[in-house]
């Protein structure tokens, strides 16, 4: 058990200085927002969204942006609403930004059928191919558009889908890339056919307004590459790939956001159950978004590419445009794409989240000092200091050398809370509050009661006349049914307010169950071997006034004769030692370690007659009795016999 | 004192010496009753008073001073309205932002002016405006559903733990009785209500339920064989395990509470207003009342609940009439209840003495 102990510890702490060695954790726990500062983005609502500010969307949005924090880690962010439109987030530390995005991008996610695919450039008239021309030929495109992340590569990059007669409506002036694209002349926003036959209808959607728009963007340069709110739903859309890589006009939105039930990251699954090198996102889509999902992919798995291509914009920009090849019915789908580990992470836990009512944009990102001055750390931690050394004294009191055991376990608990909160404050981003310092304080005390509890259940067994040997075995047996069951109260607790809160007192349940879990680690595997070890030195075994298991204190009169079983009776002065009683049943233990000055008045070392040891019972008996006549009153317990009942023990 | 102490202890755990808590319940009832009678008035007519972070205040931001000098900010806002605490931050190196509760408009014009006077700015470089609530109702509601569920379960996992649910029910009555009373008195001191405060309020509803559940761990030891005998009742039964772990009660609490006060006098004599003397002052009141509800109600209340039950009941007049009957030549066996109580550490079985089972045991090695 000790070994356990050692080998956790030795692991932990070495796992802190390789990562400080070799990988970024650092040797201190890192601090929250009150002790530390951090960073503090404030957002403001885009312009067109002005009108649709209310209080409520607002509230909406801040509930958003905290599931998405809190989701990320523990730390804990302080998220306002300013001036009754702004959102103020303050996050701790200098976040990363993957959780800067967390908190900046309103995360609108919308499924469009793509309906014209090209390379990121500007149409010109050197690149005919890439341009809109209706081509009579729609094999015709070279694979430079090649945009290809992911699954789109399989599509090829057909420009037009020219297949279609009714596919040749755009005006050919509009269109041509002989004109230029900034044609003095506006073109026209009017749709060639009066309704859409499908949202996949090019007809319909592409207007020669459209068209300009898709020929003049340039999705190479990064500005156009910035996101933002999303277009009109019921119309089509230009926008740039993800990377830079390609350009789109869409169809309007056949699936939204709020159709994905939950969405998960991971790495892709092969059917053979193999797993690829590669990020996806998993979505599964509610009841009302799967029949969505199964017609729009019965309709796209019939068409010739590039339509049979969906895209999914995030913020209006495209992040994937996988081609659909069969009919999806159980409302399941995967994203793939240029995905990190910490990318995917983010972007399903946005979506799992929902979207930002509104579209935010970032007004102003600053540093920000503490809002608790040092002092109140330095402060706090005195105080804490101050308090354990009471609790020190306080235990040396009332059970001198065991006080002892109580500290060593004390500081091993302190040693080893340390270690997981830097390993934690690296892995999981947790952070230490000032509420947080405070409550590891008042673990002490609940730490220190399962030792309380451990060493009265001791006592309790001496009074009973145990030695001290079977008395650690036994109290260590009663004591740990109580000690799991209220451990368990506390981490229960802990369990079910991390899962159901957030903010502050996802932190604090944090905490709690951590220090419950570790207050476990170290009555199991320190402290309960530490008495076992004790329990056989001579110190402690003979009770010894200053060990805090002097019997004597404990109101086993060492001058009465007892009975303790096996035909052997102690008694008599104190300077024969018979504080320790003869092994009467699993002291062998202390027995042999410490050899004790026994004085067995029945003789026979443990070979007698069942008459031999009925005589030497009566013998104590009868001397037991006298005694009681003249100091009746005087002592605790009587003979263990009586002390414990017969066919009550264990 | 230590000697005397731990031969209190001896005699409490032998039944030497023993204080009847359950028999005399109803007084300590009344005690914890006028305790919650005065909790509830404190709560419905000073009432709590939440903070910034839950209501909301005004902010002031004051930009590109020269010097961001905390303290002055700090006692600027403070000769405007005396019995605020300001939060001060310095954002971007150069400003500086003052959050306060709700101040009247009057007021926030005189804050403004006098940021901009202390500071030496233009009017302009101070701005005032409106913050919502950080812990808004979202928060509290999240935090009031996973007490909720949290209730449930261990309510099911006491029931479970003890084999019965009164057990259960007299954990959360104390549970409910504490809570009331520290948040009762935490109202009456007037401090403001913050997110440490809250924190210390939901430590206190874990320790509570751990000081419950380590008694009631001893009193269902004790009477696990309570049917079994004629000698003791119930009651008596669970007074004995009252008694036995009292001091373990009493030397957990004192280790608990030193920490928790030694924050509490820096914090509230040395630091003044904040997160430490919050915190500190919820949990001092809450373990104080933890520790003695997990003595004086927890057990009598489920030794009431109990002696409801009909098998405990007939029990308990068939020992009642037993030791009325043998009252006389044998004065030993005929004495009132706790008499009888103090002898026995352990519990009777009849024919306990007899068979293998009472012989010394040779531990296998």
């Amino acid at each position: 058990m000790l070994v356990t102990l050692g080998v956790v510890l030795v692991a932990i702490f070495a796992t802190i200085l390789a990562g400080s060695r070799w990988g970024d954790a650092e040797l201190t726990p890192s601090l929250a927002l009150d002790l530390e500062g951090g960073t503090q983005v404030i957002l403001r609502p885009v312009a067109e969204a002005e009108g649709t500010v209310t209080a409520e969307t607002i509230d909406q949005a801040i509930g958003v942006i905290r599931q998405r924090v809190d989701a990320s880690g523990v730390a804990e962010a302080e998220i306002t609403s300013q001036g009754g439109s702004n959102i103020v987030v303050a996050l701790p530390g200098r976040p990363s930004e993957e959780t800067l995005d967390l908190v900046r991008t309103s995360a609108q996610m919308e499924f469009r059928p793509v309906l014209v695919m090209g390379a990121p450039t500007p149409t010109a008239e050197t690149d005919p191919a890439a341009s809109a021309a209706p081509a009579p030929d729609a094999s015709a495109a070279p694979a430079e558009g090649d945009a290809a992340e992911g699954e789109t590569t399989e599509g090829e990059t057909a420009v037009q889908p020219a297949t279609d007669a009714t596919a040749d409506p755009v005006d050919p002036a509009a269109a041509d890339p002989a004109t230029s694209p900034a044609a003095a002349e506006e073109p026209s926003d009017e749709p060639a056919t009066a309704e859409p036959t499908s949202p996949s209808d090019i007809a319909h959607y592409v207007t020669p307004a459209v068209q300009a728009r898709f020929d003049e963007l340039d999705c190479t340069l990064p500005e156009n590459r910035t996101g933002g709110a999303p277009g009109a739903a019921d119309a089509a859309v230009v926008t740039c790939d993800q990377t830079g890589t390609a350009k789109f006009i869409l169809g309007p939105v056949e699936i939204e956001g709020s159709d994905i039930d939950t969405a998960t990251s991971g790495l892709r699954q092969l059917p053979s159950g193999a797993t690829t090198n590669e990020w996806v996102v998993s979505l599964e889509f509610t009841s009302g978004g799967t029949p969505k999902f199964t017609e729009t992919t019965t309709r796209l798995a019939s068409q010739a590419p590039p339509l049979n291509q969906f895209a999914v914009v995030l913020d209006a920009l495209v992040i994937s445009a996988p081609s659909v090849n069969e009919v999806i019915p159980n409302g399941q789908a995967e994203i793939s794409g240029t995905f990190t580990r910490d990318s995917a992470a983010a972007l399903a836990n946005q979506l799992s989240f929902g979207s930002l009512p509104i579209s935010f944009t970032v007004q102003s990102e600053e540093q920000i000092s503490a809002t608790l001055g040092s002092e109140q750390l330095r402060n706090g931690l005195l105080a804490g200091l101050l308090g354990l050394l009471l609790v020190v004294v306080y235990s040396l009191l009332q059970y001198r050398a065991l006080g002892l055991v109580t500290v060593a376990s004390l500081v091993i608990a302190a040693v080893l809370t340390y270690g997981v909160i830097t390993l934690l404050s690296w892995w999981q981003g947790y952070r230490l509050s000032l509420p947080g310092v405070a409550g590891l304080i008042v673990a002490i005390g609940i730490t220190a009661d399962s030792f309380i509890v451990y060493f009265e259940r001791i006592r309790d067994e001496l009074r009973d006349g145990r030695s001290l040997g079977a008395a650690v075995d036994t109290g260590w047996h009663r004591a740990r049914r109580t000690i799991l069951a209220s451990d368990a109260v506390n981490l229960l607790a802990a369990v079910v307010l991390y899962f159901a809160a957030v903010g502050g007192v996802r932190g604090f349940a944090f905490t709690l169950g951590l220090t419950t879990l570790i207050d476990l680690l170290v009555v199991v595997c320190f402290t309960h071997p530490l008495m076992v070890l004790l329990s056989r030195t001579r110190f402690f075994s003979q009770g010894h006034p200053a060990s805090g298991l002097d019997p004597k204190r404990l109101g086993v009169d060492p001058s009465k004769v007892r009975y303790v079983g096996r035909g052997r009776v102690v008694g008599g002065a104190r300077d024969g030692g018979p504080t320790e009683p003869a092994p009467a049943d699993g002291a062998d233990v202390a027995g042999l370690s410490a050899q004790p000055r026994k004085q067995p008045v029945a003789v026979g070392a443990g070979h007698q007659t069942i008459a031999e040891r009925r005589a030497a019972a009566r013998a104590a008996a009868a001397a037991q009795d006298t005694t009681d006549a003249t100091e009746d009153g005087a002592t605790g317990t009587d003979a263990p016999g009586t002390g414990r009942p017969e066919g009550s023990d264990r | 004192m230590a000697a005397g102490f731990a031969q209190w202890g001896n005699d409490l755990y032998t039944g030497r010496r023993s204080y009847d808590i359950v028999g005399k319940r109803r007084r300590w009832y009344a005690v914890s009753a006028v305790l919650l009678l005065i909790s509830v008035v404190l709560l419905i007519t000073p009432g709590l008073n939440p903070g910034i972070e839950f209501r909301g205040g005004s902010e002031f931001t004051v930009s590109d001073v020269d010097e961001v000098d905390q303290g002055l900010a700090t006692r600027t806002v403070q000769e405007v309205a005396p019995d605020e605490v300001p939060r001060v931050t310095t954002v971007g190196g150069d400003s500086l932002r003052i959050q306060t509760s709700q101040l009247e408009q009057q007021q926030v014009q005189q804050v403004t002016d006098a940021l901009a006077t202390a500071f030496d700015v233009p009017e302009q470089q101070v701005t005032s405006n409106y913050i919502g609530p950080a812990w808004g109702r979202d928060v509290s509601q999240k935090a009031l559903t996973g007490l909720g569920v949290f209730l449930l379960f261990v309510a099911a996992v006491m029931t479970l733990y003890f084999r019965n649910w009164r057990m259960a029910v007299a954990a959360l009555v104390a549970l409910a009785h504490d809570l009331v009373i520290t948040v009762g008195l935490y109202s009456g001191v007037g401090w403001e209500v913050t997110p440490a405060t809250v924190i210390g309020f939901l430590t206190i509803l874990g320790y509570s339920l751990y000081d419950t559940v380590v008694v009631f761990d001893k009193v269902r030891e004790n009477t696990a064989d309570t049917l079994d005998q004629t000698r003791f009742t119930y009651a008596e039964k669970a007074n004995l395990a009252v008694n036995q772990t009292l001091v373990r009660s009493i030397n957990t609490s004192v280790v608990a509470l030193l920490p928790v006060a030694s924050i509490l006098v820096v914090g509230a004599f040395i630091l003044g207003a904040g997160t430490l003397r919050d915190i500190a002052l919820a949990l001092f009141v809450g373990m104080v009342v933890g520790t003695f509800s997990s003595v004086f109600i927890a057990t009598p209340f489920e030794v009431t609940l109990r002696e409801r039950e009909p098998r405990i009941r007939e029990h308990t007049a068939k020992v009642l009439a037993l030791r009325a009957g043998t009252a006389g030549p044998d004065g030993d066996a005929g004495e009132p209840a706790l008499t009888g109580a103090q002898r026995a550490t352990g519990a009777l079985r009849p024919g306990g003495h007899q068979g293998q089972a009472a012989q010394p045991r040779r531990k296998s090695r």
